[in-house]
């Protein structure tokens, strides 16, 4: 890591693959039905993840969160990652999360 | 070539939060007689083992997804390369989980259908033994057996190509069934693929199954049917060369 290099954040979805069977999206779907939100047609579940870390440039950031996604954070067999990542000045000088 | 003449060694896996690793320890040194080592995931290396198990539990609390974390652990890279040389090694419950995350088995484990945790004894039904000689030589086609279920994510899934080329190639090993081994929704305790409950590599050397055989393998504790998968690997280890001689 050079000494240029700057603070991250970044946004990883995880998602179930079309297809995959959601039971857990499907149990949250029909209870936000049974709560009165009767046009709910379908409820996804996923996992979201917040990474602070350092990278030189946008580049380099992409590059190591598309390796963290493909070698770790999601499952190709049942999953997709998508993600986004902005500058994040805030990172070791306060709450960098809302 | 020397045969194993003496007793099997076994050598049982324990990452942290793995909970099966003394039950297997258990029946394979003090109901079997045989060698057994418990390895601690930050080990390098297998030793002398004739075979590996990868216990059920929960390594790393399940976080991120089951056996996510445990796949990278210093000890997989030992189990890998076993496996590699065509030692047997068999994963229940969670060890299936870390199998499939680490690629050595397809597919992939998720939540129970109805998202409930089931622990009960299920019928299985044997199919392709002769996929896997090591681990079901002493089993045979339609053999119904019961083992326990211990888990919250056992439901298998992979891609359908992947599902056809697994039936075509005969590497379903066990299925979920009813008593008289029909194979439907019923008898499925968590939605698995084609009530998919264990699978084999294409060498067959390595087994994975969400049931627990280490579960049932006293007449004590409700049954024996966890003692043919054992018997299955002791038979086979008498007709190989000895761990040692393998790795020349």
């Amino acid at each position: 890591m050079g000494v240029t290099a700057m603070r991250w954040m970044a946004e990883v979805h995880v998602a179930l693959r079309p297809g995959i069977a959601d039971p857990e999206g499907q149990t949250i779907g029909a209870a936000l039905r049974s709560l009165g939100h009767g046009s709910v047609a379908e409820v996804r579940s996923g996992k979201l993840m917040r990474i602070a870390f350092e990278a030189d440039d946008h580049a380099a950031a992409e590059a190591e969160v598309a390796e963290m996604c493909r070698r770790f954070l999601a499952n190709p067999v049942m999953e997709v990652a998508s993600w986004e990542i902005r500058a994040d000045e805030q990172i070791g000088d306060g709450p960098a999360l809302p | 070539m020397t045969v194993i003449a003496g007793r099997p060694r076994v050598a049982v896996a324990v990452f942290p939060g793995t909970w099966s690793d003394r039950d297997f320890a258990h029946v394979a040194g003090s109901v079997l007689g045989w060698e057994t080592r418990l390895l601690w995931h930050t080990e390098t290396d297998v030793g002398d083992a004739d075979a590996v198990v990868l216990p059920g539990g929960f390594a790393h609390g399940d976080h991120l997804r089951t056996g996510a974390i445990a796949r990278f652990s210093p000890i997989m890279r030992a189990v890998e390369a076993f496996a590699e040389a065509g030692g047997p090694v068999i994963g229940s419950c969670n060890g299936f989980q870390v199998l499939t995350e680490a690629g050595m088995l397809p597919g992939a484990l998720m939540r129970n259908d109805h998202l409930e945790f089931r622990c009960d004894w299920q019928t299985l039904r044997v199919e392709h033994s002769s996929a896997s000689p090591a681990w079901l030589g002493d089993l045979s086609d339609g053999d119904l057996i019961r083992l326990p279920i211990s888990h919250g994510e056992g439901r298998y899934v992979a891609a359908d190509e992947t599902l056809d080329a697994l039936e075509a190639s005969g590497r379903v090993v066990l299925r979920y069934s009813d008593d008289d081994g029909r194979i439907n929704a019923t008898a499925n305790p968590n939605g698995s693929e084609r009530g998919i409950a264990g699978v084999v590599n294409e060498r067959g050397n390595v087994l994975g199954l969400m049931p627990h055989p280490e579960r049932a393998a006293e007449p004590e504790v409700g049954g024996t049917d966890g003692l043919r998968i054992f018997r299955s690997l002791e038979r086979w280890l008498h007709h190989q060369p000895a761990a040692a001689e393998r790795r020349l």
